[in-house]
Parts: structure tokens; sequence; C-alpha cells
């Protein structure tokens, strides 16, 4: 008869927890896994001194994060979306269609994304133009449009060392690819000319800027969908792959990994956040407006995560490799008025 | 052949000659088959025990260190101007001084203890001094102070952890080459902590913490910890069993003992067969509808967890029940039936018993599979950076947790490479609760087992 006693208390179990599902007391945090170290620190932080319980931080990437976003207003589902791109008018419509109404948009600081290849090879100072040139599938070559007849760098630009083209990029999935194509690949097809060449064999606007931004795909140029360590990984067993990685991830390998200059920049936090180093990106995260004041701590950690003690350019976030927002002061004002998206 | 007249002999293809002992062309080939065969065998036993030797080399080679960590002893002066600027040795005023104040006070006490001794490093800057202890030491310090607010402007010995980074040189992780490149660490400060280690200051021991703390952000990898993620493990599986059994076992002797054999049990045993080989994300896309936007459980919460896992197991569960019941002999039954039991009677008092064996290796083996699933639990919100450890039971069961499985994929995804040692250390954890559960298993099918 224990089958019967094992029945019965599993029911009052799920009758237990089916009233119990009442309250919620930590904040939830969801999105890009750009963000996530950053959040985690700050809910640790947060955790330590501010009384409340550590939030909790998923990682689901930024469209998966503000999909779970943008579900709906209530307990069960999340208080804050990370994300490491500005939330786009799609999602915003099936926000609004779910309820999810005021938005807060918090811009917390700004990535770098860097480009390093192992320790043990040699130095690349690149440009724009030798991305594009090494790794679309047209390019242009003594006026002609051609496939990308490129195989080792040199042959890009003769001043870059004689090493085989081997790329690790961010799958098409990742939030860092779009930065990659917009900062880098297609500012150096228009740097190189080649937009213009495009435009000059015949293409029209759309189809020479389509044609800048497609890479080619005879395995010189590798998609990772995984993160950061897969991109490691793949350089430690193929030493001459050049990976793209953001900023923070190479500030805590630079023993495995030696960066790439851009124009002659080399990245740092001081020439990210001066501008000087063009490829980087802002990062942020949404706040559910309605529940604030629902959720314990829910403004206190926004407040928090803002603060010049945390994201200001002496704080730990900064310490991690964030480069931290000048315009910080309005982003705190911002948020202490709870200002919304319009 | 011996009823077969002896004058009538079956036509035999060749008369054989010579010995008895020697062996023909034919024997030889059939031998030397059979050598072959055992010959594969062999090479497949040893193919796949070199896979897992390799296998747990790696994982116990990498992930050993995370079992050891090194701690700095330091006294600390605590000083009331920065902990207690009223000075009214106040908790709740006290509570507004941040852990970033007492970082300031912890650099001091690390310089002064490097000054104590005496150690000089040429090239050595503050910065090398200050981050030889973690981020985790300020919040080891504000929460002893905040239980006992006396302490403040007395000198207290506190046992802190050290850097990841120094914490991997002890463990032969970072060497002088790799921190000459590093900008998280140097040489010199490396100098300064072997210094240190020989003055005793520094000592690397057995780290009970790795199994009792809870995960840590990415700047303080030597203060992570499993803690959350085996309650959250040890909870979910609680779940699991209090649900999956029952049901399974009670699914399972119904359809074997009393259903009709008919078309409908026909298509409710092939949909379990094959629900048992579903890809188990499924049921996390399921457990996200039906139990979190549907029923409104909340995220994070080992209760869902739990769910997702049941429905997970109950197949592999119903099979091996069945079949446990399947092996006992129809003969208890009709022995049962004749000295006039009802049909329950026999099975309650004499199938089931017989098959408890059999019944419980499957559970054991269904929870130790459903110990190690990652991918339902990425779904349902499980897959999270959770620090605070759930309640007790049963309110625990709502609370976010982390799990076993879902702790070594964070930590694989972690920049520091000092969570590389701490996944693989979890992963050694998993292993061994995995090896406790089968070995319960084949324990338990030893002692019970009937033979007929």
């Amino acid at each position: 008869m224990s089958t019967v006693k094992f029945t019965v208390s599993a029911l009052a179990v799920i009758a237990a927890s089916a009233t119990a599902a009442a309250a919620r007391d930590q904040i939830q945090v969801s999105g890009s896994s750009t963000v996530l170290p950053y959040s985690t620190i700050v809910a640790e932080l947060f955790g330590e001194n501010a009384g409340f319980p550590v939030p909790v931080v998923e990682s689901g990437g930024t469209g998966g994060g503000l999909q779970k976003f943008c579900e709906g207003v209530g307990e069960n589902t999340v208080d804050i979306a990370n994300a490491s791109r500005p939330i786009r008018d799609k999602e915003r419509e099936t926000c609004t269609a779910n309820g999810v109404t005021d938005i807060m948009e918090v811009r917390i600081g700004y990535d770098g994304i860097v480009f390093a290849n192992s320790a043990s090879g040699p130095d690349f100072a690149y440009t724009p133009a030798d991305w594009f040139n090494a790794l679309s599938a047209k390019v242009v070559k003594d006026g002609q449009v051609v496939d990308n007849p490129n195989t080792t760098w040199d042959q890009v630009n003769p001043d870059l060392p004689q090493q085989e083209i081997l790329a690790f990029i961010p799958g098409t999935k990742h939030g860092t690819r779009e930065v990659f194509e917009e900062k880098v690949i297609a500012a150096g097809c228009e740097e190189s000319g080649a937009l213009e060449a495009f435009k000059a064999s015949g293409m029209d606007e759309d189809a020479a800027e389509e044609a800048c931004t497609t890479l080619r795909t005879d395995g010189k140029a590798v998609d990772i969908d995984g993160d950061y360590t897969e991109t490691l990984a793949r350089i430690e067993s193929s030493p001459n792959g050049i990976g793209v990685f953001g900023l923070s991830f190479y500030e805590n390998n630079t023993d495995k990994l030696k960066v790439g200059t851009i124009s002659g920049v080399t990245p740092s936090t001081e020439s990210i956040a001066s501008g000087e180093y063009p490829v980087s990106r802002p990062l942020f995260f949404y706040v559910k407006k309605a529940h604030i004041g629902q959720i314990d701590g829910l403004k206190d950690f926004v407040e928090f995560f803002v603060s010049d003690e945390v994201a200001g350019p002496d704080g730990p976030l900064a310490e991690y490799g964030l480069v931290s927002d000048p315009e910080l002061a309005a982003t705190q004002e911002a948020v202490a008025n709870e200002t919304t998206m319009q | 052949m011996t009823d077969m007249p002896l004058s009538q002999p079956a036509a035999a293809p060749e008369r054989r000659t010579g010995s008895l002992l020697a062996q023909d062309a034919r024997t030889r080939r059939r031998n030397a088959a059979e050598s072959r065969f055992r010959g594969y065998g062999v090479a497949a036993i040893a193919i796949s025990m070199l896979a897992l030797v390799v296998l747990l080399a790696t994982i116990l080679s990498g992930g050993a260190g995370a079992f050891r960590q090194t701690y700095l002893n330091i006294p600390v002066t605590l000083d009331a101007a920065v902990l207690d600027p009223k000075g009214n040795r106040d908790p709740a005023e006290m509570a507004k001084v941040l852990t970033l104040s007492y970082g300031r006070v912890l650099d001091a006490a690390v310089e002064a203890t490097v000054a104590r001794h005496g150690i000089q490093i040429e090239g050595l800057t503050e910065k090398d001094i200050d981050s030889l202890i973690s981020k985790e030491a300020s919040a080891q310090v504000r929460n002893r102070v905040l239980a006992d607010p006396d302490l403040v402007g007395q000198t207290v010995e506190f046992d802190v952890l050290v850097g990841g980074r120094i914490d991997g040189f002890f463990k032969g992780r970072v060497t002088m080459d790799s921190a000459a490149r590093d900008s998280n660490t140097s040489p010199q400060q490396l100098q300064l902590a072997q210094e240190l280690a020989d003055r005793g200051e520094m000592v690397t021991r057995f780290n009970w913490n790795f199994l009792t703390n809870a995960d840590a952000s990415d700047q303080r990898p030597e203060a992570a910890g499993v803690g959350v993620a085996i309650l959250g493990s040890f909870y979910m599986m609680l779940v699991v069993l209090v649900l999956a059994v029952p049901i399974g076992v009670s699914a399972s002797i119904y359809l074997e003992e009393f259903a009709p054999k008919n078309r409908l049990t026909d298509i409710i045993e092939v949909n379990i067969s094959n629900l048992a080989a579903v890809p188990s994300i499924v049921f996390g896309i399921l457990g996200l509808a039906a139990f979190i936007n549907f029923v409104g459980l909340p995220q994070s919460a080992p209760i869902v967890g739990g769910l997702v896992l049941t429905l997970m197991t109950l197949p592999t569960i119903i099979i091996s029940t069945r079949a446990a019941l399947k092996a006992v002999p129809p003969s208890i039954r009709d022995a049962a039936l004749g000295v006039g039991a009802s049909k329950m009677q026999s099975v309650f008092h004499h199938v089931l018993p017989l098959a408890m064996p059999g019944i419980l290796t499957g559970t054991i083996i269904g929870l130790a599979q459903a110990l190690g699933e990652t991918a339902p639990l990425l779904l349902i919100g499980m897959v999270a950076f959770v620090r605070n450890f759930p309640d007790g039971l049963p309110g625990g069961l709502m609370d976010p947790a982390s799990a076993l499985p879902v702790q070594v994929y964070n930590w694989t995804q972690r920049s520091d490479p000092a969570f590389i040692e701490r996944a693989s250390g979890a992963i050694i954890v998993l292993l061994i609760f995995l090896l406790c559960m089968n070995l319960l298993a084949i324990w338990l099918r030893r002692k019970f087992e009937r033979r007929w």
C-alpha cells in the first residue's frame, strides 16, 4: 500500500506548491551572454550590500531574453532583460501586444570587440579594409569584382605577416556578429573603395551593400555559434586562427591571446571610451516599470547597477572590461525618474 | 542419427584420414574466425576503456585543483573611521558601508602584512599587493563585522581567500611565464605569494567550501562552489522520486497485470517506448508551456525542474518495471490464484516483491539519467546564476536553484580560466553521485535478486 501513500504525498506536494506559488522575493534577469558577467558581478555585490536576495541571472542570448521579457507582466515573467543591442521595433510590438508597455531602457556602458590571435603568433595591425579583403566573398582586384582569391594575410596587405587566413567569427545568432559586419566589414568595404566598385559593376545600392557583408564560405571564415571559450579553444588547436572576442574576455586571457590593433589603435577601456578604437557597441538592459514596487528591490537594483561605485570608471565593472559610459549621470537621472521608452 | 541403419551411412563429404589431433583446413578456418572475433571483442573493450581512462584522467587532472584552495591569514585592523563613520556601532547604519569600503580596509591589511614581513620585491606595485586577495574577502569581513559590531576598532585575524591567479600558481595552472603575459597578475605578484607561503602565512588546503559555497561571479572564481547546485539537484531528484516512482510503477502494474490486451493498450505501449527516445529538450519545451506559462509555477524553481525530469524519467521507469514484472514466472501468479488469492493480492503480495529488485534498479538508473540532464532545464530558467541557497523543504522547492550539470555548463562559458578547473571539479562531484547511485542499484539487485 506504500504506493497509495506515495501518491497521496505527491499530490500534497503539488497542492502545497500551488499555494506557495504566489510570492517571489528575488529579481529575475535574463538575456545577453555578453552582459551576463556584468550582471552577475552587480547581482553579487547587490546581494552582499543591499540586504535583498541576490537576483537570479539567466543567459539566453539577447533575442531569447527579450522574448521572455515580452511574454507579459506578472510574477512568473522576468523583470529585466539584458541586451547587447537596442530592442527592435518588432520586439517592442510583441511586448505591447502582451501588455508590456512601460519599458525603461538603461545603457550600462560599452563593450569593445577585439581581434586576437594565439599569444605565440605574430603581431597584427589591421585596418577594417584588411578584414574586408580577407573575409568578403567578393573583392575588387585590378578594378574587377572577383571571388576572393586571398589565402594569406600578406596577400591582403603586404604589411601583414605571411599567415594563412583563418578567422573565427561569431555566428549569426550573436549580437556581436551584427557589430562585426557593420563596423568592420562594411566599414572596410567602403574604406577600400569596394563599395563604389560594386556599384560601378552594375549593382544597385542594396545589392552592393549586401555584397559588402557577404562573407566567403570556403572555410576561411568559420562561424562560432558557441561562446568565446569555444573560439579560444579553436585558436589553441589551430594557431593560425584569429578570433573575434569581447574586450573583457581578452583581458581575462591575455596570457593566451595577443590582440591586434585596428587602424593603429590598441583596444583598451580608455581607447574605446575616447572613441579612438572603432569597434564597440553599447550594452543595455530593459526593465519592466510595472514590476517596480511589485518585486522587492527592483528599483534599488537598477539604481545600484548604474551607480558611480559600480558602473563608474573605477568600479568593478570597468575593472572587468566594461567601458564606462561617459553619460552615466544622465542614465542615473533617467533611472531615478523611472523614465520609460517612447 | 542413432536410428539410421548402419548399412546406409550418411554421405560423408570426404573420408577423413590421419590423426584426429591434426586440424584440417576447415577447422583451422573456424578456429581462426573465432580467435579473430575474440580479438575484435578485446579491441572493442580496450578502445572503450582507453576512452574512459582518457576522459577520467582529463577530468581528474583538471578538476582535482578545485578541491584545494589557497588562503591567506592576515590580521585586519577594522578602522572605525571607515567602517562606522558615525561611531554609533548601530548595525543598520553600518550596513550602509559597502563592501567596496571594506576592500580598502583589507588592502591596507595586506600591505601591512607584506611590510611586517619585510618582503622587498623589485617592481612590485600596489595593485599587485591589493589584488593578492579575493574580492570575496570584503564580503566575509563585512558579514563578520555586521554580526558583531563591537569588533570595529580592533585587529582581528581573518583567513581570506586569495585571488584566482595566485591560487592557480600554487596548483601549477599559472606559471611565471604565463604571468608575464597576463594582465591580471605579474611575476612579482607570484613571487610575493611564494614569499608569503614560505613564511607560512599563505596555505593551500582541502577546500570544503567548494562543496558548500554558492556560485560566484566572474570576478571571484576562487569563491565559487557547487552547494546550491547540489541542493537543487537533490530537490529535483526528490520530486522525481516522489512522483515518478508511484506513477510509473502503478502504470506498469496496471498495464502488465490488469489491462486487457487490445489495440488501445498496444498504442499506449508503443507511445511509451517512443517517449523514452524523445530528445530531452522537448520535455523542457513542454515544461515551459505547461508548468510555467499555464500553471504559473515560478521560473528557475526545482519543482518545475523536478516535474520536467519526472516526465522524462517516467518512460524509463515504466519500461524497466514492466520488464521486471514480466520476469516473474507465471507459476507464482497461478499458485497465488490457486490458493484463493484475488488478482490484486497475487500482484501485491507475490509478484511485486519478487519484481522489486528490477524495479529499484530501473528507478535508480532513471534517476541517474535525470541527475545528469541539462537540456530540459535550459528552457525553464534553471541555467542561471543563483547565489542564494533555496529554503528548506517544502518551501525551497519554489525558490530558484541551480543543478549540477547546469553548473558545469555555466562554468565552461566563463572567461576566467579558473572556472574551467571548477567545472571539472563539478563533473567529479557529479560522477561521484552517479557512481554511488549505480553502486546502490547493483547492491540492491544483488541483495534481493531471486533466481528460478
